[in-house]
């Protein structure tokens, strides 16, 4: 490692988290049900080589739970953002694009977006679309998109002041052609940046939604249920069902946050030549 | 056949002194005129008030009596002072010559622009080499009227005088008109065949 510049570090580790966050998302997704299903012979066992994350009250493996409940949750994170991400530019280039009119309405949504606090407005959101998969998607969607969609309104303001806008539309190119050709192509850093750092909130959000019972039903899976379902159980000295699994949520959310900085010291171009 | 400024007046912002107080000029199809005037007396908003980048806040431009169009392929074609600003960070220089259209072999030799330039990318050139294509640019989207505000400032002498020679060949074989923004007295002299002189006639 010690030949290679910092750069190239970067991009190693970069690949390095993307593996390990791949790795779990498709070993969630392949573990068979019956891997977690529960037998009460095996309840509330505490951790052991058998069980690393031990048992729960059902006799459910709360290792093979976790990890089946991390893929559920990366896959609404990576939908919830990607949502967030794809309505954010769309609103922020309308935003520095469209008429003054537009600007100011769209600066208006925002703000009252923003004001609200998230978890209020995704729990409204989720319980009013019938909970499930679907509510916190929708819930969860409809709230992420604000910073980015300001972020990209003010790149967006900044590039069509540019010298080489002004002059492609002397040469008879079309507002579109211009969207097009000269301003998307810049979003591009910011947008994949964004849209990696806003999959740590939309996974905390589904699992606190969850948690407190407004997002996924509790025969799912998934983090917030099982911390939701530790609860019950945490006075009478099974600690493990709540500290294992919320420890891995913690430690796949650190990871999601330091690949997306990562990605942004790498495409950056301030900090491109370090 | 002429493009003109009429009564122009302009400010940026209404708060702002006058830059441009009755401005009036004109300049025919195939002539060539040079601009010179002291820095801050408006060199720059003029020729931006010519090529339509800037609306005047009183008066009027006109290309032959009628507005400059403002839609398809401009007549009045500017070239900035800055290559690297007027020039897209992001674009090989092959896609920046084609936004005016097709690239002509010809004027490629004539600037003296390797092939191999066209596949780079902006920030692997230098400012002189840049110009070359900002001025290419400008030559092949077939302008009536060719606006260069002071685009030969940064260049070393050679090399300004080989981007002259063919905007003038160019300008002659098409009979453009060109307007030439200078600080340099005998360049504008060698250039245009009449030389106004802002800070004495519209101030």
């Amino acid at each position: 490692m010690r030949n290679l510049n910092r750069r190239a570090n970067v991009v190693i580790l970069t690949v390095f988290m993307m593996v390990i966050l791949i790795a779990i998302y498709a070993f969630g997704l392949l573990i068979p049900d019956d891997a977690a299903a529960g037998s009460f012979l095996y309840a509330k066992q505490p951790p052991s080589l058998t069980h690393p994350f031990g048992t729960d009250a059902l006799g459910r493996d709360l290792l093979m739970r976790t990890l089946k409940g991390m893929s559920v949750s990366m896959t609404v994170g990576t939908a919830a953002s990607v949502i967030s991400a794809v309505f954010a530019v769309f609103v922020g280039v309308a935003a520095a694009a469209g008429s003054k009119r537009v600007d100011v309405f769209i600066n208006w949504v925002i703000d009252i977006v923003m004001g609200v606090p998230h978890t209020i407005l995704v729990i409204l959101i989720s319980f009013a679309m019938g909970r499930g998969l679907k509510g916190l998607l929708v819930g969860i969607a409809a709230t992420h998109w604000c910073s980015l969609a300001r972020l990209i309104r003010g790149e967006v303001l900044q590039l069509r002041s540019m010298q080489y806008v002004a002059v492609s539309r002397k040469l008879g190119k079309s507002g579109g052609w211009i969207l097009a050709h000269h301003l998307l192509p810049h979003l591009g850093p910011q947008f994949l940046v964004g849209l990696v750092l806003m999959f740590p909130h939309a996974i905390l959000h589904e699992a606190s939604v969850s948690f407190l019972g407004f997002g996924l039903p509790p025969e799912q899976p998934a983090i917030g249920i099982i911390l939701s379902e530790s609860m019950r159980y945490i006075g009478a000295g099974m600690w493990w069902p709540a500290v294992l699994p919320g420890l891995t949520l913690v430690l796949i959310v650190l990871l999601i946050d330091k690949l997306g900085d990562n990605l942004r010291m790498v495409m950056d171009p301030y900090s491109a030549q370090e | 056949m002429a493009l003109e400024a009429k009564n122009v007046f302009f400010r940026y912002g209404k708060k702002q002194p006058w830059i441009l107080e009755d401005c009036t000029l004109r300049i025919d199809k195939g002539e060539r005129l040079a601009v010179s005037a002291p820095s801050g007396y408006g060199k720059t908003t003029l020729v931006l008030l010519l090529a339509g980048y800037l609306k005047p806040a009183k008066g009027e431009i006109l290309l032959d009596d009628k507005p400059l169009p403002t839609k398809g392929i401009c007549p009045v074609q500017l070239i900035f002072q800055h290559p690297e600003k007027a020039i897209n960070p992001r674009w090989r220089l092959k896609r920046v010559l084609e936004e005016s259209g097709r690239i002509r072999e010809d004027m490629l030799d004539a600037f003296g622009i390797e092939r191999a330039w066209l596949d780079r990318f902006p920030r692997e050139l230098s400012g002189g080499e840049l110009q070359r294509f900002c001025v290419a640019r400008a030559l092949m989207s077939g302008a009536d009227y060719l606006i260069c505000d002071e685009i030969s400032t940064m260049l070393d002498v050679i090399t300004q005088a080989q981007i002259w020679n063919v905007v003038l060949a160019e300008a002659e074989k098409h009979n453009m008109g060109v307007i030439a923004v200078t600080h340099n007295q005998h360049l504008a002299e060698r250039i245009a065949a009449r030389t106004i002189d802002l800070s004495e006639n519209f101030k």
